[in-house]
């Protein structure tokens, strides 16, 4: 897992892409409002060989064309103070689709994923820039509030962190500080819909005031999806959300995954290679804070353009 | 190889280090317990001298007393005494008098003084109780003044223990519970003194100095851990209130004279001054455990509640603060018992005076139990020796109720995360 420290930060042999991916690098290196954005920025330490191909933009353009992106991201960077964490990041989340972030430890994947409900803004040295967008809305812009963006934007965490209350009071705390029900009976059929839809609701039924935190990890994990969709969010991302939990408990989270891809975007991180292929329809591949590949899952899976992803996805490192 | 790796872990150089080990395990748990039982000792010889001292101010000695007050000369009308009035009349009867007359006819011209204040206004109770005793002649226990007391209790001068001696020849002698002790307040006769006054005024001082440092300490500690930018104005703040904390509490006593008082003109010994000084002295305490406890709040809650759209403030009053609010109280509780036991500063501020009634309000003059303590402790009657120690037992008493008070709500608030 770490021998990313291992790696030279600049590969030593250029990568072979296939022509189409330099048509695309040409289209990327077309002069565009965002690059100025970019030379704006402060310099900072970067690889100073050209970077390879990040994608092959025309395929997945091909893929996707004609659909509107729920959320979209625009060469994002994020520096924590001088440091680099993530280098302009361009990528595009679909309603129907699981979207994959995978790579190695420290890549800058859960740094992207926490870009896109704005949670980097609760960490003082981390400063964002390039655009965002949910719904052709820049999340960064001054007409978009934080807490209702988080609320649509849902969140499910790393570690299950139900909250020390009741799992009723768990489901039903965003409902209740966003005013989304009228009355009680109102909010019990949210918590009851959000506990179903999460796939959880059959074994919590008779216990609904018994605290959150004595379930078990993947029960726990699953009262943090129904804590997110109570609020009934556009997209959710989820941040390795079963690196915690057993293979039983990581089935039944992977199954809820399918059942809720369509009603809405999801991203998800995982370490989990395997995981990103069952659950997801396009993976992003990153490395050192860069999209190395974005693509259909089945092709980055079996038929990666990159070097980089090749050694990644077969083990070779990471 | 195999021989090596054996010879290696068995050989004599490694036995002894193995013993080694042992012995310096030993050694650690041994001073371990000596340093527990050392302190354990010091507890118990403090809680037994205390108790062995103070429980006698718990108790009174009684002595028999006949009075005939056909023969005394209060001129008091049993008929007059029905109305709401009757109280102010006996008071001003000669009370007195007829006590020490009836026993020096008793016992003897010695026991002319026997009796104690607490006795006049026993009888004088006893009289607006029941008026009709004025007509007749009528048996009452009546508490001993406190050199009687002493010498029935312990050892006294030696008239009191002749006059003890007698007493209990005629079986006119009985303990019994001081109630006064518990209900008077302060009182330059010993054997009428009582702790009621000071523990009224510790009530309402401590009342004032958590009604003032326990909000602002709570939002200063919320403030600085969730709101504040972290720059060099905070750090500044922060140290400014970690000496706080170690300043002296005289000093704290000075502020509030030249503050509260010469400053802001509020009464002189009130327990509002005294509690608005010790808010001052309690403050950082409450401050630093705050901000510590708020730190133990996993940043994962923070987050979940981040997640799914909750205002910085809803995450803190909803989720950061009740999840900190155990750690918060037992900081409050170490900072209140400092200030319950205060005594410099509330010296300071003129809470040292002699004040015989209870106070009406956190504005009217008061003293505190440490105070009163201290006060008891430099009287040269022999009589306070006993109720020093035994207001000692009431203020750690007090101590208990509000520490034990502060546990039970911990414990309510206390959640596993």
């Amino acid at each position: 897992m770490d021998m990313k420290e291992k790696m030279p930060i600049t590969p030593t042999t250029p990568v072979p892409a296939p022509s189409a991916a330099i048509a695309a690098e040409a289209h990327e290196q077309a002069p565009s409002v965002a690059d100025n954005v970019s030379h704006e920025r402060e310099p900072a330490p970067r690889i100073d060989v050209p970077r390879p191909p990040t994608f092959d933009e025309r395929s997945v353009d091909d893929l996707d064309a004609g659909q509107e992106p729920k959320m979209s991201a625009d060469k994002v960077s994020v520096f924590y103070g001088d440091k680099q964490a993530l280098k302009d990041i361009s990528i595009r989340i679909y309603e129907d689709r699981v979207t994959a972030f995978i790579g190695p430890s420290g890549c800058g994947k859960s740094t992207f994923l926490r870009c896109l409900n704005r949670m980097n803004d609760t960490i003082p040295s981390a400063r964002v820039t390039g655009r965002i967008e949910l719904d052709n809305e820049d999340i960064n812009g001054p007409d978009m509030d934080v807490v209702q963006l988080r609320a649509r934007v849902g969140m499910v965490f790393q570690k299950p962190n139900p909250f020390p209350k009741s799992i009723f009071e768990n489901v039903a705390y965003g409902p209740r500080i966003h005013g989304l029900s009228r009355n009680k009976s109102e909010l019990h059929d949210i918590v009851e819909r959000s506990l179903k839809r999460a796939g959880l609701w059959d074994e919590v039924k008779d216990r609904l005031h018994e605290s959150g935190t004595a379930l078990s990890g993947g029960q726990q994990q699953r009262l943090c999806i129904a804590r997110a969709i109570a609020v009934d969010p556009e997209v959710i991302l989820m941040d390795e959300p079963c690196s915690a939990l057993d293979p039983i408990a990581t089935a039944k989270i992977e199954e809820l995954i399918h059942e809720l891809r369509g009603r809405y975007a999801i991203a998800i991180v995982t370490h989990n290679m395997q995981q990103a292929a069952r659950v997801s329809q396009r993976t992003a591949f990153f490395h050192l804070g860069e999209l190395v590949e974005y693509g259909k899952t089945s092709q980055i899976f079996t038929n990666p353009r990159q070097q980089r992803t090749t050694d990644y996805i077969t083990g070779r490192y990471g | 190889m195999n021989s090596i790796t054996n010879s290696r872990w068995t050989d004599e150089v490694m036995r002894r280090r193995v013993r080694r080990r042992y012995a310096a395990e030993r050694l650690f748990s041994a001073l371990g317990l000596a340093a527990i039982a050392l302190s354990v000792l010091f507890l118990a010889f403090l809680l037994t001298t205390v108790a062995a001292k103070g429980l006698g101010g718990f108790v009174h000695t009684e002595a028999k007393l006949s009075i005939d007050f056909a023969k005394t000369d209060l001129f008091l009308d049993p008929a007059s005494l029905h109305g709401p009035d009757a109280a102010q009349t006996v008071a001003g009867a000669d009370l007195e008098g007829a006590i020490s007359k009836a026993a020096a006819n008793e016992y003897g011209p010695a026991a002319a003084q026997m009796f104690s204040g607490a006795a006049v206004e026993r009888l004088g109770a006893a009289i607006v109780a029941n008026p009709d005793i004025l007509t007749g002649k009528t048996d009452l226990w009546l508490p001993v003044a406190s050199n009687i007391d002493i010498a029935a209790k312990d050892r006294g001068d030696d008239r009191s223990e002749r006059l003890v001696g007698e007493l209990q020849q005629h079986d006119a002698l009985k303990r019994s519970f001081n109630t006064q002790f518990l209900t008077a307040s302060d009182s330059t006769d010993a054997s009428a003194a009582g702790v009621f006054g000071a523990l009224k005024g510790t009530f309402l001082t401590v009342l004032v100095t958590m009604a003032l440092a326990f909000p602002i300490g709570v939002l200063a500690a919320v403030y600085l851990e969730e709101f504040a930018p972290r720059n060099r104005w905070t750090d500044a703040i922060e140290v400014s209130i970690n000496n706080l904390a170690a300043v002296p509490s005289i000093i704290f006593g000075l502020l509030g004279l030249a503050v509260f008082l010469n400053l802001m003109n509020l009464p002189r010994s009130a327990p509002l001054v005294g509690g608005m000084t010790l808010a001052l002295m309690t403050m950082p305490v409450i401050v630093i455990a705050g901000r510590n406890a708020i730190k133990t709040v996993p940043p994962s809650i923070r987050d979940a509640a981040l997640g799914v759209g909750a205002s910085k403030m809803q995450v803190t009053f909803h989720h950061v603060l009740p999840l900190a609010l155990p750690g918060i109280l037992t900081g409050t509780i170490i900072g209140m018992a400092r200030a319950l036991g205060e005594t410099a500063p509330l010296l300071m501020i003129g809470m040292r005076a002699f004040v015989a009634a209870p106070p009406g309000g956190i504005a009217s003059p008061a003293t505190v139990l440490p105070v009163q303590i201290f006060l008891w402790s430099d009287e040269v009657d022999r009589g306070f020796v006993e109720k020093t120690s035994a207001a000692i037992i009431v203020l750690l008493l007090f101590m208990l109720v509000m520490n034990g008070l502060a546990i039970f709500l911990r414990n309510r608030f206390e959640r596993r995360w």
